[in-house]
């Protein structure tokens, strides 16, 4: 262990008693020797959310808010829907800890043992373009955050929820929490209690930019919650391009990520916001991510869920204003004991509005993929329209899949398409691949990869390799 | 010189759709340097020969051999058959959503290369160009996805273009001519004759002689009823268009019932 300067050294040393268990079995699953600074110990009470606040010298407002949001956490039930989340033990968990008490502009100044990390992870392949304008999480803190010239130039902001709160507290006051209310569900009023880090983008009216904002998270301690709470505001006419990826290192025991996302997307803009998430296989996944399309608006989802022990994950877009469109490009792998739990949710409260929801999704070793899909057309939803297709590939017996579409219809004057198809891998299309000499492995991986090109082609070409990569080594073996 | 050979092969079919021995001891032998040409009526059972020699699963071999240089192939997968020199060019070859051509055709010539000393990109584009030429064919077919949406001809031609970069040592063609007009098959000829020579042989499997028109063949064989019933040169083919399988069978005396008849 280095010899980390700490502020609170018993629960420093409660840290080194359980660190890594490094997973033999999972790519990702390196740790680094980097001690959090800042820990407020394990469970979580009202003292506990009060630290976080005071920690992070916040505004009454937002103290008074958390406080709020921790007695709703307290009152409200567990989901009672989709997987079984009995096995997680929230009493356990570390709600904050921060891995470095300054941010980080500057890529020569982030400590070597983080930028390793980030090395094996790949991050750079991902990054070095554009590292000059990222941000990335590491252990509930911005670690390093250097914003590019060009989001300066054209007044984007761009910077970690904390980091807004205290320079742009009007901005956060008024949108934060308001898509995504406290009591909306218990792992929402958890994030809302305990939420640290996040990314903060507020792109002006008229501003227009096609290089991808881009992240990357990263949990690095046994039982860190990761609460993330990231807030984006897309003025009128203005168009961003987000995207964040995550992977989490393989600890012994259960570990928790609850983010709260909400995206507000003004006449005439356009957001997408990509995420490429790679748990490893102890990680609970639950998180609300909501956006709001206003008249003539288009909000686009592009989510790409591997690994985890249990993702629970229903993007939604609220077309709020007429024309609005909204759509959800998903694909989910679920290996040995993984239950992706996944699907959109979109909702037609304006006339002419549209909606897509496109999910694809690969079980294998007994892993499970679900859809759970929620399409509603509201009273004053005339002339609308939504599609949704559902495709999924089972590798064998033992694998899963579900689909459960709820749809409801409150107007007679709109349209509604869905296709759902599951299948195995073609044994034709293996033949042929096979018959020029291509091995079944490489064969299996080629038709697989063919399967989710439709989501990889909308990716930045790094992050595309980087999925193709986690994909193939997710199939590994998977062909006896 | 390489050589293929079929042993008294007897073949089976067993699935939802069919049971029956449609094989009942083929014979055969060929070597590199050769071309040799098998017709046969409709439903005689040449693409089960074909599809049996290259491995696919569907069909069951119960007795007889596969012998490659002297090595049976039997309980060989269909992949290591590819690798140990055997191609077969398809009659209804599958279409594979978000795999390009090119990235197909790569990983196939890959797989027959150390995984340490991949084939060079531009290595293989200046060997997928010249032959994107040689069988007039547009650029732009490498980069679509594998077969998807490609029309009858486009899929033969394909077939031919993938027949040319790994360059196998026998290629077995099943009814690379269907469907296609004079000029597609002069382009594919001109495929097929391309290989010609000392490290290759092909099998080429066609219900009318046309073909063989422009590949010609060292051995013709005719195939009914399961069996090879009569082999000779080139001269073979010709007497069939002009006399028809039902005058062969008569002349051979064959108790056999041509599909065409019912």
């Amino acid at each position: 262990m280095s010899e980390a300067k700490t502020k609170n050294t018993k629960n420093n040393e409660e840290l080194e008693n359980t660190v890594p268990d490094l997973g033999e079995d999972y790519d990702y699953g390196f740790s680094d020797d980097v001690q959090p600074i800042y820990s407020t110990g394990r469970g979580l009470t009202e003292a506990t959310v009060r630290e976080i606040s005071a920690e992070k010298d916040e505004p009454e407002w937002m103290l008074n808010y958390r406080l709020r949001a921790y007695r709703t956490y307290q009152k409200m039930p567990m989901p009672d829907f989709g997987p079984d989340l009995s096995d997680l033990d929230l009493d356990h968990m570390l709600y904050y800890q921060k891995a470095t008490d300054r941010q980080y502009r500057d890529w020569e100044d982030v400590p070597d043992t983080i930028k390793n990390t980030f090395d094996r992870l790949g991050v750079p392949e991902a990054e070095r373009k554009y590292l000059a304008g990222s941000s990335a999480q590491y252990e509930s803190e911005v670690v390093y955050h250097n914003m590019r010239e060009e989001f300066e130039k054209l007044g984007i902001v761009f910077m970690s929820t904390d980091q807004a709160l205290k320079e742009y507290p009007e901005i956060v006051k008024k949108y934060f929490g308001t898509l995504v209310h406290m009591n909306d569900n218990k792992f929402a009023a958890l994030n809302s209690a305990v939420w640290s880090g996040g990314t903060f983008i507020y792109v002006p009216k008229g501003v227009k930019t096609d290089i991808p904002i881009q992240s990357y998270f990263r949990i690095n301690a046994e039982n860190s919650g990761q609460f993330e709470r990231t807030l984006i505001i897309v003025d009128k006419d203005a168009s961003v391009n987000y995207v964040e990826g995550c992977t989490a290192p393989n600890y012994s025991s259960d570990s928790l990520h609850a983010a709260v996302v909400e995206v507000f997307v003004e006449d005439d803009a356009y957001c997408r916001y990509t995420t490429i998430q790679n748990w490893s296989k102890n990680v609970y996944s639950l998180e609300t991510k909501r956006a709001q399309a206003m008249k003539n608006a288009t909000m686009e989802w592009v989510d790409g869920n591997l690994g985890s022990k249990t993702t629970m994950k229903y993007p939604s877009v609220y077309l709020d204003g007429e024309g609005a469109r909204g759509t959800m490009l998903s694909i989910a792998v679920a290996g040995e004991g993984v239950i992706q739990d996944n699907g959109a949710r979109m909702i037609h409260a304006a006339p002419n509005t549209s909606s897509s929801i496109v999910s694809k999704s690969i079980s294998k070793d007994g892993g499970a993929v679900n859809y759970r899909g929620t399409v509603r057309f509201d009273r004053d939803s005339d002339g609308s329209f939504a599609h949704v297709e559902c495709d999924t590939i089972l590798m064998d017996e033992r694998s899963t899949s579900d689909t459960v579409p709820f749809n409801e219809i409150l107007n007679g004057n709109v349209a509604m398409e869905h296709e759902a198809k599951v299948s195995k891998i073609s044994e034709e299309q293996l033949y042929y691949l096979m018959s020029r000499g291509i091995p079944e492995a490489k064969a299996t991986e080629m038709i697989i990869m063919g399967f989710v090109e439709p989501f990889t082609k909308e990716l930045p070409m790094e992050y595309a390799v980087e999925l193709n990569r986690l994909i193939a080594y997710e199939m590994e073996g998977s062909v006896g | 010189m390489a050589n293929l050979t079929i042993k008294n092969l007897h073949v089976r079919v067993d699935d939802e759709s069919e049971h029956k021995e449609i094989l009942k001891g083929v014979n055969l032998s060929m070597n590199t340097n050769e071309v040799h040409a098998i017709m046969g009526p409709n439903g005689t059972g040449k693409s089960t020969l074909s599809e049996t020699i290259m491995g696919n699963p569907r069909y069951t071999i119960t007795e007889g051999d596969i012998i490659l240089n002297g090595e049976s192939l039997l309980g060989k997968p269909v992949d290591e058959r590819a690798r140990a020199g055997l191609f077969l060019g398809m009659q209804y070859p599958a279409e594979i959503m978000g795999v390009t051509n090119a990235e197909f055709m790569r990983s196939a010539i890959n797989a027959r290369r150390p995984e340490d000393d991949p084939i060079s990109v531009r290595t293989f584009i200046k060997e997928l160009d010249k032959n994107l030429e040689l069988l007039d064919m547009n650029e732009k077919m490498a980069e679509r996805y594998l077969n998807q949406g490609f029309s009858g001809g486009e899929k033969k031609r394909n077939e031919i273009l993938q027949l040319l970069m790994i360059k196998p040592t026998f290629a077995i063609l099943d009814e690379i001519d269907s469907g296609l007009d004079i000029d597609a098959m002069k382009v594919v000829a001109k495929g097929v004759n391309s290989m010609r020579g000392a490290d290759f042989g092909a099998l080429i499997i066609t219900h009318y002689e046309r073909l063989l028109d422009y590949i010609t063949p060292d051995v013709v064989h005719v195939m009914m009823g399961g069996k090879v019933v009569k082999s000779g040169d080139a001269s073979l083919a010709t007497k069939l268009e002009e006399e028809g399988y039902a005058g062969l069978r008569d002349e051979l005396g064959l108790d056999v019932k041509l599909t065409d008849e019912d």
